[in-house]
């Protein structure tokens, strides 16, 4: 594996392809089996316009939707060992990873871009799905440190959108090893006083949520995504019964308090702005609030003082 | 009378014969067997060592879950005086899948916590075979950070098929739990020994396993997903568990050349189930080894080193 194979040609691939197929002109709503205008439903961040549905986005989408005007800045993400074990089931990982490259045009599942976000600086990280589930392998982890490390570099806030099965079983042990690793990338930030916010999107599961998606000073999850530590299926499988309505959803987890909140996509970026203001004002709202106390003790005063005189 | 695994079968049958003439030598006085068990115990011994010497991954699998392997309970009995157990996470309930408590170690305060899986049908229920609930990492995150206050060393004994996936502990914030404590390991200021002693089941097990040092019995072992899921879910067949326990690269030896374990633990020859005592005691005389260097670090900087090992961990790897 070069420089060459990885980088260059996956993305001369996708280009390839992109010219190839032309864009679908409708989509079928998965949940509500209504057809969507392709342009329609892009315009919508792919929220469906009829039931409301929110459809799996990747990277690309979600930085366009949260920086000011789109603009962001791409970073390197650190180059780790490809297939450390030499995993191989059906198929190669080392195969499989050069699919899921050439099909996406990507290293590996997650992104990370900083820029402006209502005039803040942020650094944002986005773990895409459609990336071999948005597993967390080796490269997983060192993009959450490296975006952790950018933030505590820029003083901005870390704000995470979480998206994958869980950790990549290809990794081994290895791939268990980036909980610890990428908690202390959350650590570091909690340090030194930034703010860490996350994202829950559909579906968010395993070693992801058992660690930095479940450590944000802010949680929060997009409508009806599923989140949970264990898959539907295994405790299906264990507990032998089905499993209640509406169970492992966004709306579930914030009934039992896991969740500060569950935001809808549209009202996504406004939300964050303003969270991000409120916790990163908190010093000059101390300096503004100090002073406040003043006149009502002088207006007490007075009153004292009119009390006596009268 | 003996568990035997299924690749154990040659050591059954002599160690079958050795009883079968010790019996009839008890009936029947005068018979002198002395000589010929003396032959077959060596016979089984050299069946052992052969045996022993060349586990598959799988069959480690089988050795990490015997029956008869020691438990945090005969752990505790053998390295800990004045063990006070601890219970509740002081929020919903005592997840008895997870003990921990205070007690001495070599002399020395500790906090000891881990996974037990019970024994027998009624003990397994009790401790729900070693899978604990996300009160059973909580309670284990109060004793860590207790012992963080009081300045007393901890010692985690990891034995767990993994976090129990069931709808309570969801209910509850299994994955929260699982975050929550591993990030209590990696903030402790107190010296922190992890070992492996039976299986470490995935998340389940890390939780309470990011520490200074993490210790490995040889026939341990430590996955991101047990064999059986595995191979349920890369292979969708649920035959494939020995290729899945290959491929995850499981065992002591594999562990430590990734640079995720320090120490390999030697077992007694055949398994630490065969001598439980002295296992036990290798066991301890590990921890102090490990444990003694941790005690000249200043408290800060053994939590950065720590952490840097971590970060370290697989952008390296040896040959």
């Amino acid at each position: 594996m070069n420089w060459l194979t990885n980088n260059v040609l996956p993305r001369i691939r996708a280009l390839g392809r992109k010219k190839e197929v032309p864009d679908k002109l409708w989509e079928k709503c998965p949940s509500c089996g209504q057809m969507i205008f392709h342009r329609d439903l892009e315009e919508a961040q792919r929220v469906c316009p009829h039931c409301d549905h929110h459809m799996r986005i990747g990277p690309a989408q979600r930085f366009a939707a949260m920086f000011d005007n789109g603009d962001y800045s791409l970073i390197e993400l650190p180059e780790v060992i490809t297939d450390p074990l030499k995993f191989r089931d059906s198929k190669r990982y080392g195969d499989r990873l050069k699919d899921a490259r050439s099909k996406s045009g990507d290293q590996d599942a997650m992104k990370v871009a900083h820029g402006l976000m209502g005039g803040n600086h942020v650094v944002i990280a986005v773990q895409n799905f459609g990336f071999m589930g948005g597993s967390m392998g080796l490269a997983v982890g060192e993009a959450l440190i490296a975006a952790s490390k950018l933030a505590l570099a820029q003083e901005a806030p870390l704000i995470v959108f979480a998206a994958s099965g869980g950790a990549r079983m290809q990794e081994g042990i290895l791939s268990l090893m980036q909980m610890p690793r990428t908690t202390i990338a959350v650590q570091r930030l909690r340090e030194v006083g930034l703010p860490f916010i996350v994202i829950l999107t559909d579906p968010t599961t395993g070693g992801v949520t058992a660690s930095y998606a479940m450590l944000g000073d802010i949680q929060i999850a997009e409508p009806g995504a599923l989140i949970g530590f264990a898959g539907p299926r295994v405790i299906e499988q264990t507990i032998r019964e089905k499993l209640p309505e509406g169970f492992q959803r966004a709306e579930y987890l914030l009934e039992h308090g896991m969740l500060d909140m569950v935001v809808h996509r549209h009202e996504l970026r406004a939300s964050l702005l303003r969270l991000v203001d409120l916790l990163r004002n908190r010093e000059a709202k101390r300096i503004v609030a100090a002073p406040a106390p003043e006149p009502v003790a002088a207006a007490e005063a007075s009153a004292e003082n009119g009390d006596k005189h009268g | 009378m003996r568990n035997y695994l299924d690749f154990e079968k040659p050591i059954a049958e002599l160690e079958g014969s050795i009883r079968e003439l010790e019996a009839t030598a008890n009936g029947s006085s005068g018979v002198n067997i002395a000589e010929e068990v003396a032959k077959l115990r060596a016979k089984a011994e050299q069946q052992i060592k052969l045996i022993y010497s060349k586990l598959t991954p799988w069959q480690k699998t089988q050795v990490a879950r015997h029956p008869d392997r020691p438990h945090f309970g005969e752990y505790v009995a053998g390295l800990v005086e004045d063990f006070t157990p601890l219970a509740g996470d002081r929020a919903f309930a005592d997840d008895k899948a997870i003990i921990g408590g205070l007690g001495r170690f070599r002399g020395r305060s500790v906090m000891v916590i881990g996974q037990e899986k019970g024994r027998g049908t009624e003990g397994r229920v009790r401790h729900n075979f070693g899978m604990a609930r996300p009160e059973g990492y909580r309670k284990a995150i109060r004793l860590m950070e207790m012992a963080d206050r009081f300045g007393i060393p901890v010692i985690t004994l990891v034995d767990t098929p993994g976090a129990y996936p069931g709808i309570d502990a969801e209910a509850r914030g299994q994955a929260e739990a699982i975050a929550r404590g591993i990030d209590c390991c990696l903030s402790l200021k107190v010296p922190f020994i992890a070992c492996i002693v039976g299986e470490g089941g995935s998340g389940g097990a890390v939780a309470i396993a990011a520490a200074d040092r993490v210790l490995m019995y040889e026939h341990a072992i430590y996955s991101v997903a047990s064999p059986e899921a595995c191979a349920a879910i890369l292979w969708s067949s649920p035959d494939k568990t020995q290729e899945a326990a290959e491929a995850l690269k499981v065992t002591s030896k594999d562990l430590e050349r990734l640079g995720v374990i320090d120490t390999i633990v030697p077992e007694p020859l055949g398994g630490a189930h065969r001598a439980p005592e002295e296992a036990i005691r290798t066991l301890g005389d590990a921890i102090e080894a490990a444990m003694a260097p941790l005690f000249a670090m200043e408290a800060g900087q053994l939590r950065e080193a720590r952490r840097r090992r971590f970060l370290e961990m697989g952008r390296v790897i040896g040959a």
